[in-house]
């Protein structure tokens, strides 16, 4: 033990503090991040050139324009993949906020014959992969004549088990005395659910919507099986649609990349604090 | 408690509050049992009748025993694409976990513009896997097209085949794999680093223990369930990887010549390109099996603790 004295004193707490290490440590983690975003970069520069210069590698175009996206927006259905993304994110979102919180509040509220059964048998759908359901879903789906539709891409997500699992923890925390009080002062145990409860866990509850809706946004497995006209594609299944019919205009293809991108940019720029709080909550707990 | 049977509680209007409050819980939970028993459970179950059928869509299922196993068991096709899935995850598990132990461990020491760079690192987590792919597949073409055979090129080294290469191919799928994952990894790894007492630390600094020998002895040892957690994570992930492959090989899905192709990607093709629904059930029990044993393998490490 004695012996690891040797090693750099950079973080020694009796030791001055060394400047130049913690310079040089940010700069390579400085640049180490950029190197990360740089694939992103790349995409939003040559989404602002012309078909003449991407061989031109400079980040910054020397002459920017959005003629690709006015030309992608106009042409392509792009619009209408953003629509049906949204849609089916936003649905599949609400749902899992109602009913995965529900059943967790219920499994970690009530004491109730059967309780335990059903907690594991949800808990137990965690060890089953999309992939495995996938054959079933569609005939089940082409059975009730559900393939292409939006029902089709959405029923499969409408709750999970992920969420519910998530929700029950934190129902947990919240006191019995408050849900007790409720119920002297007769209300329902909806209303108990809905208006006490509920604004009690709005973090967890956040880090649910944030999550559920990414994860819908950027899906592609299921919609690309599920779905068969372009007008009902989601963003992804509609971008690789349209970039194997641009072949190799790839300024084209990048503004492509970059419209199904932005949604999922401004989502994070705008609740970053939330995301990166939810993902350790969820993380930790999951 | 629990076993108060709800007919009698009828009768007895101070358990009747208790009839009430099962109701309840059973109208809460009605859809949502329903849910999981329409939409997981019972397609579990019809994805293993499945896979013991010869269904094509064409003509009824026929049962046909175990033959669908024989056959992949049999089929070279099916080992190459069960070394590829390994691969992906084998040798992606590894460099992705320590690459972002170490951003982490060194991130975590930063404070000025500490939000700045954790954002730089996990933004491409959540971006759209498909819509990356395609920026990456980019990156990687010849020459004058791709980003990084040019600036090879302008460092004088000779252009690289990438995704036209029967060796490269995995490797660069891999690494947008890795690169899309890392920032999620990172967070979580911090998330642990920071659930550390600072107590440790400080009794270990006074006893004059070094940086290394803390990480060593204090930090990875309680770091374990985090560590094990995206070990199991990264995994699944890379078990499961489809959506990059797909996108970055379309013109020959999982080529060249099979040697990117992952398991997921083999289910999609047998299912919903050739329509041998039966074999391809069958290759998702192998999935299933597979993953099975590492959630059971989690568990088992994480008991022993």
């Amino acid at each position: 033990m004695a012996a690891a004295d040797t090693t750099t004193p950079t973080t020694g707490l009796p030791m001055p503090r060394i400047r130049p290490a913690r310079i040089l440590l940010w700069t390579v983690l400085f640049i180490g991040g950029m190197l990360m975003i740089t694939p992103i970069l790349f995409m939003f520069s040559t989404s602002l050139k012309t078909a003449g210069q991407i061989y031109d590698l400079r980040l910054i175009p020397a002459e920017p324009t959005f003629a690709n996206y006015i030309k992608v927006l106009s042409e392509g259905e792009f619009f209408r993949w953003f629509l049906n993304s949204s849609l089916v994110a936003i649905c599949v979102t609400l749902s899992n906020c109602f009913f995965d919180s529900l059943v967790g509040y219920t499994l970690a509220k009530f004491r109730f014959r059967g309780r335990q059964f059903v907690f594991i048998a949800i808990l137990s759908t965690l060890m089953i992969p999309t992939e495995m359901l996938v054959i079933p879903w569609y005939l089940m789906a082409a059975d009730f004549g559900w393939l292409d539709t939006y029902w089709g891409i959405m029923f499969p997500g409408m709750m999970t088990a992920f969420g519910t699992f998530l929700m029950k923890q934190f129902f947990e925390t919240v006191p019995d005395d408050f849900i007790e009080a409720a119920r002297i002062d007769g209300l329902n145990e909806f209303t108990i659910w809905w208006r006490i409860a509920m604004p009690l866990v709005t973090p967890a509850l956040s880090a649910l919507a944030i999550f559920t809706f990414l994860g819908n946004w950027t899906a592609f497995f299921w919609p690309l099986i599920s779905i068969t006209s372009s007008e009902l594609y989601t963003l992804p299944v509609g971008l690789t649609s349209f970039a194997v019919e641009q072949s190799i205009q790839w300024e084209m293809i990048m503004t492509g990349a970059a419209l199904a991108t932005i949604p999922t940019l401004i989502v994070f720029l705008l609740l970053q604090r939330y995301i990166v709080r939810g993902v350790m909550l969820a993380g930790l707990k999951g | 408690m629990a076993f108060d049977d709800t007919t009698r509680a009828a009768r007895a209007p101070r358990l009747s509050m208790r009839t009430r409050r099962a109701l309840w819980v059973w109208a809460f939970l009605a859809l949502p049992v329903l849910f999981y028993g329409v939409i997981r459970f019972y397609p579990t179950l019809d994805a293993f009748r499945l896979s013991l059928t010869n269904w094509n869509l064409m003509s009824p299922p026929k049962f046909i025993g175990l033959q669908n196993y024989r056959e992949m068991f049999a089929s070279p096709d099916f080992w190459q694409v069960f070394r590829n899935t390994f691969a992906y995850l084998v040798i992606g598990t590894p460099i992705s976990l320590v690459l972002s132990f170490t951003v982490a461990y060194f991130l975590d020491r930063i404070r000025f513009g500490h939000a700045f760079l954790r954002a730089l690192y996990f933004l491409p987590y959540i971006t759209t896997a498909s819509a990356m792919a395609w920026v990456w597949r980019w990156f990687y073409q010849p020459a004058p097209t791709g980003v990084i055979n040019s600036v090879l090129g302008a460092l004088g080294i000779g252009g690289m085949e990438f995704l036209r290469s029967t060796t490269w191919a995995l490797p660069s799928i891999m690494v947008t794999a890795i690169w899309a994952g890392l920032g999620f990894q990172v967070i979580i790894f911090m998330a642990g680093l920071r659930s550390i007492p600072q107590t440790y630390y400080e009794a270990a600094r006074i006893d004059g223990v070094g940086d290394w020998a803390i990480l060593r002895k204090i930090t990875l040892p309680l770091l374990k369930p985090t560590t094990v957690f995206l070990v199991v994570f990264s995994s699944i992930g890379f078990l499961r990887i489809f959506d990059q492959v797909y996108n970055m090989t379309t013109n020959d899905p999982g080529g060249p010549l099979g040697t990117t192709k992952p398991l997921v990607l083999m289910i999609y093709q047998t299912a919903f390109n050739s329509y041998q629904m039966g074999a391809a059930a069958a290759q998702t029990v192998v999935l299933f099996t597979i993953l099975l044993l590492i959630s059971l393998l989690q568990l088992w490490i994480l008991r022993t603790r």
